[in-house]
């Protein structure tokens, strides 16, 4: 291992190149310098080496060594993971902190995973057992709700030949032992390497058939996602996607949330170790830190450790899937890490496509997106990965290259719109511009769980929303007072779908979460009085009589004024706008 | 062992290529003495076996293939700090220029700085009450933050830069601990003069580190500008543990230069022109702000910037807003019709705001209040559009309201004179007022509770001109 090293040749930013070797191979992990900065093998022609180096350059010369390490960019595999927070390249920052201090300096090298931790582990298996690649031996409690389950690395298989005691093991102990078909003894330790950029592999694939229950309105009602699925939350600068991700990571039903802060704020990323760390998983009673895995790597870190950062998130999230938990990874964002590919792109001086970016943009991100799903495992448990990426389009222009290529990709969008941003509707998802593939994949679920009554409602009020649309291009005209009564009912409730459903406020104590089933009972509200007012109209009554009742006011507190706990009190909001509603017609 | 290289194998733009050099390491900075005596600085930037290439800041200008001797020197390009650095000015490469002489060093440090740890930051919580009402209500600025000022040209951004340092207050500390870090990027002569004599006039001339890159000043030692500021800045915060505002203007000039520097390098020009890697760049600069465990000092930077033809969505403002922690964004319109600050309300945000106010930091309200403005203000902009169309004769009686609104909010509320320091409870006052103008019904982000407590029923009671009054009568704590 320590055979391979040649020497630098030039040097351009985060780019580095050898002359004259056929020491490295492709995408091989190198160290470079003699601080050993962490290096990827990106290109090899007759006569240069081209190396990628994940932190700075500055102070490298020609002549300085690079060592190979003979096997592709990896990640450490092991408990320990969850409640942590790491860089592009799975180093630990909170142990670089204790080594280096407040700064990150160059060349840190610190285990990833804590070696001398002792781990309650229990074997699973006895001798003479037969394993094969991706069976579980042995578990232990990772934190108070995640156990963590540890599998064969999925080349390997054969029969177990020794088999240590259930006790406390570190990280790099050999606890069972097995024998291949050719002989070979395999020591299984509690820790196994996995390369980045090669997805795990599983058993099968299954449908993306049971939702992922975010508890926000607009995204569980109107865009479902389906475990297993891909979203993209596109949106210009300060449109919400990080608080939109937040959101999602808080709230969302999965075991397991990988946070990949890819190239965006410091500040952020303290935000969400400080509010997890505080906030309570209603679920487990537990610190959603117990169950979230934090990747950090800010604008300001080195740039190639960012295009890392995406798969090395992707890579811990599969790791959990292939134990047979469901894990939604938030990507924010996958913009930073396109321009991640274009900034490496240029220093190769590779012929660029649209805007600069390398033509295998739309491959690449594609590889990303593909490597959703959920799965059959190879030890037959069920598991999935949900990928859902922020996008942050140029000039807020969604025609461009990252936007258009993640839209082929996704099968669900949520479009974030500025102006929605400005008037301060949050979440400011555009109804008319998202969508979801998931509907047909998902529906079977909704009519199982909620009643047929769910997905009626919910077209309504989509049918609602988009005859409010038409209607607003002639009020932009002439002005609502010319419009016939009907059509202004249409206006109002759509006014109330919007303030008092699709608008929800995350720092609100009840509305920053909402079941499935008070989500339903908000729309049957707000459907109730239109029908209810339709009826009246038609009587001639004009609509003015009626929005004098307040009742429209009263369906966009409803969010507020009814707590979850309490969905019997919709019965009562119900009856209570029937009994104003039959004064007109008295 | 020293050695000097003479002559050079080749010069393009502001870049100079010298070959057989040894043991050169990745931006190492060179002196270059020409032969009529005048020493050049530079800083190596490419390295291709020993064929390296240089980067002269202070350009190419009369050098030629032998008139040259390069020495290197072994060392990154780092900055002499010591507390002696406040109330000094520095060129735009960090050397002293107010005629006292160099800095005796108590340290040097590398301008690039090392990234700070995410996991060492602390999240900024602490607002700085600027006294301004649009910025103290509805985009407050956090100690800590990054908030820049999205202007144009002719506009009163540095007005407005320089009320912020004069009536800055940071809600818990003493005074004596604040300082301000200014770093000027192919800003105008008169500009420069104008900031330094704003400071002097302020009193705070003694707390400011000043570094100059005028619009005549050569465009590679602007690429430097930003960041030697930024390194004083830090080591003023984390080793002498004061609050430092840092101003950076023009940022424009400053992805001007790094474009024009990257043309002449022959790289791949992304969107604009500008070099792919502008974004790393412009992030390397601004993620340097904020506070870190283990220091009670703080950055906050203010940087201005001027949008080419007024546009957002110009590569520089478009990438800034998306590092930055919000944006305060001027507006022409508003400026032309005599409002001091113009500040466009709706496209400002703060997004540190949410975690700095209400109980504890501003006051409980606070929060609900800038929703309610916010959303009423959206509602202006609809009824005005309307109204362009129809005229404001044929509007409903409540978009009617919406139009006083919106002129009474412009006029009372985002105007105010340029001397004029409120504090944050009073412009929280001035906002309930205002909505008090609308019908009760039409208020839907704010609870029945703060309602019955802040909205004012009586319409005839509300008056602003005891506001205007107030302006004219209103002392300066300065």
């Amino acid at each position: 291992m320590a055979a391979n090293k040649d020497v630098i040749y030039g040097i351009n930013g985060p780019v580095v190149t050898v002359k004259n070797t056929r020491t490295f191979s492709m995408m091989e992990m190198v160290y470079v310098g003699e601080s050993r900065l962490v290096g990827e093998i990106i290109g090899i022609n007759d006569k240069f080496t081209t190396v990628q180096v994940y932190e700075e350059t500055t102070g490298l010369k020609p002549g300085d060594p690079i060592y190979g390490t003979g096997g592709p960019m990896n990640v450490l595999l092991g408990p320990g993971i969850i409640d942590n927070i790491f860089d592009g390249i799975e180093r630990p920052l909170k142990a670089i902190e204790e080594k280096s201090g407040s700064f990150i300096s160059r060349g840190a090298s610190v285990s990833s995973l804590d070696l001398e931790k002792l781990w309650d582990v229990k074997i699973k298996v006895k001798k003479g057992d037969r394993l094969e690649g991706g069976m579980i031996y042995a578990t232990c409690p990772e934190t108070q709700i995640i156990e963590h389950r540890f599998m064969v690395p999925p080349t390997i298989s054969g029969t177990v030949t020794k088999v240590e005691k259930d006790g406390k093991y570190r990280l790099e102990d050999t606890i069972v032992t097995i024998e291949d078909k050719n002989g070979n003894e395999h020591e299984l330790k509690l820790c196994q390497r996995w390369p980045i950029r090669q997805a795990r592999p599983n058993a099968q694939r299954l449908p993306a058939d049971i939702p992922l229950i975010t508890g926000q309105r607009v995204m569980d009602t109107m865009f479902p996602i389906a475990k297993g699925g891909t979203a993209a939350i596109p949106g210009g600068f300060g449109t919400g996607k990080t608080m939109n991700q937040h959101q999602l990571a808080k709230w969302c039903d999965a075991d397991i949330i990988v946070y990949v802060g890819c190239g965006e704020r410091g500040n952020e990323m303290s935000q969400v170790l400080d509010e997890f760390s505080e906030l309570i998983d209603p679920k487990s009673g537990r610190p959603m830190t117990d169950r979230t895995v934090l990747i950090a790597n800010t604008s300001n870190m080195p740039v190639a450790a960012r295009e890392a950062s995406i798969y090395t998130g992707l890579t811990l999230a599969e790791y959990y899937r292939d134990m047979g938990y469901h894990v939604a990874i938030m990507a924010d964002s996958t913009s930073r890490w396109a321009e991640a590919l274009r900034e490496i792109s240029g220093r190769l001086e590779e012929m660029p496509a649209e805007e600069g970016f390398p033509a295998y943009l739309p491959s690449r991100l594609s590889e990303f997106y593909e490597r959703a799903g959920r799965i059959k495992t190879l030890s037959g448990d069920e598991g999935s990965v949900t990928i859902i990426g922020a996008v942050s389009p140029q000039g807020s222009d969604f025609s461009e290259p990252v936007t258009q290529n993640t839209k082929r990709f996704t099968r669900c969008f949520w479009a974030l719109d500025k102006s929605l941003a400005y008037a301060r509707h949050y979440p400011a998802i555009n109804w008319m511009d998202s969508y979801s593939e998931y509907f047909t994949d998902l529906d079977p679920w909704f009519r199982k769980n909620l009643g047929e009554d769910f997905i009626k409602y919910r077209n309504k009020i989509t049918a609602l929303l988009h005859e409010e649309s038409a209607l607003m291009e002639i009020v932009k005209l002439i002005g609502s007072d010319v419009l016939p009564d009907e059509q202004k009912l249409v206006i109002e409730t759509a006014k109330a779908i919007r303030v008092g459903f699709l608008q929800q406020n995350a720092f609100h104590a009840d509305d920053t979460f909402v079941p499935l089933e008070k989500q339903k009972l908000m729309m049957k509200a707000i459907l109730h009085l239109y029908n209810k007012a339709k009826h009246i109209i038609a009587a001639a009554i004009p609509i003015s009589r009626i929005t004098e009742l307040g009742l429209f006011e009263k369906l966009a507190k409803m969010k507020y004024d009814i707590p979850n706990s309490k969905p019997e009190m919709f019965d009562e909001l119900i009856a209570d706008m029937d009994k104003s509603l039959a004064t007109l017609t008295e | 062992m020293i050695l000097d290289y003479v002559g050079v194998k080749e010069i393009n733009g502001s870049l100079i290529v010298l070959d057989d050099v040894e043991d050169a390491f990745f931006e190492e900075m060179v002196d270059i003495r020409l032969d009529n005596g005048t020493i050049r600085h530079g800083r190596i930037v490419q390295i291709e076996g020993k064929r390296v290439v240089v980067q002269v800041f202070e350009g190419t200008k009369s050098i030629s293939l032998d008139n040259t001797r390069t020495r290197l020197k072994a060392r990154p390009m780092e900055l002499a700090l010591s507390p002696e650095i406040l109330g000094r000015v520095f060129s735009g490469a960090g050397d002293p220029i107010d005629g006292f002489g160099e800095v005796y060093p108590e340290k040097r440090a590398n301008i690039n700085g090392t990234p700070m740890n995410p996991v060492s930051r602390i999240y900024p919580r602490n607002y700085i009450n600027t006294g301004i009402s649009t910025i103290d209500t509805l985009t407050t600025l956090i100690r800590g933050q990054k908030l820049p000022i999205f202007s144009g040209s002719g506009m009163k951004h540095n007005e407005l830069a320089v009320q912020i340092v004069r009536q800055a207050k940071i809600s818990d500390t003493e005074d004596n601990n604040f300082c301000v870090v200014f770093a000027a990027m192919g800003v105008k002569n008169d500009v420069a003069d104008y900031f330094r004599r704003s400071f002097d006039e302020s009193g705070v001339l003694s707390r400011v580190v000043m570094f100059l890159n005028l619009a005549n000043d050569p465009i590679i030692e602007r690429t430097l500008t930003p960041r030697c500021a930024l390194t004083a800045a830090e080591y003023l915060a984390f080793e002498l543990n004061m609050h430092v505002l840092v101003i950076m203007t023009d940022m424009t000039s400053y992805a001007e230069a790094l474009r024009e520097f990257s043309s002449s390098k022959g790289e791949i020009p992304g969107r604009k022109g500008f070099p792919g890697y502008l974004y790393s760049d412009l992030a390397s600069l601004y993620e340097r702000a904020g506070m870190v465990k283990g220091s009670t000092g703080s950055v906050t930077q203010i940087p201005i910037l001027t949008m080419p033809n007024d546009d957002i969505t110009h590569p520089v403002p478009d990438l800034t807003g998306y590092i930055t922690e919000g944006q305060i964004v001027l507006d022409r319109q508003l400026e032309g019709q005599g409002i001091y600050p113009p500040v466009s309300v709706l496209p400002s945000l703060s997004r540190l705001m949410k975690d700095g106010i209400g109980e504890g930091y501003t006051r409980s309200d606070h929060q609900a209040l800038a929703n309610q403005l916010f959303a009423a203000y959206a509602r202006v902009q609809d009824a005005r559009s309307l109204a362009s169309v129809i005229g404001e004769e044929e509007l409903s009686p409540t978009d009617k309201k919406y139009m006083q609104f919106g002129k009474l909010f412009e006029q009372y509320f985002v105007n105010q004179g340029y001397t004029e320091n409120r504090m944050v409870e009073q412009s929280i006052d001035l906002g309930w007022k205002l909505l008090s103008t609308l019908p009760r019904t039409e208020l839907d982000r704010v609870d029945d509770a703060l309602l019955d407590e802040h909205y004012i029923d009586d319409p005839d009671s509300i008056r602003f001109d005891d506001f205007e009054k107030a302006e004219s009568s209103e002392d300066n704590d300065d």
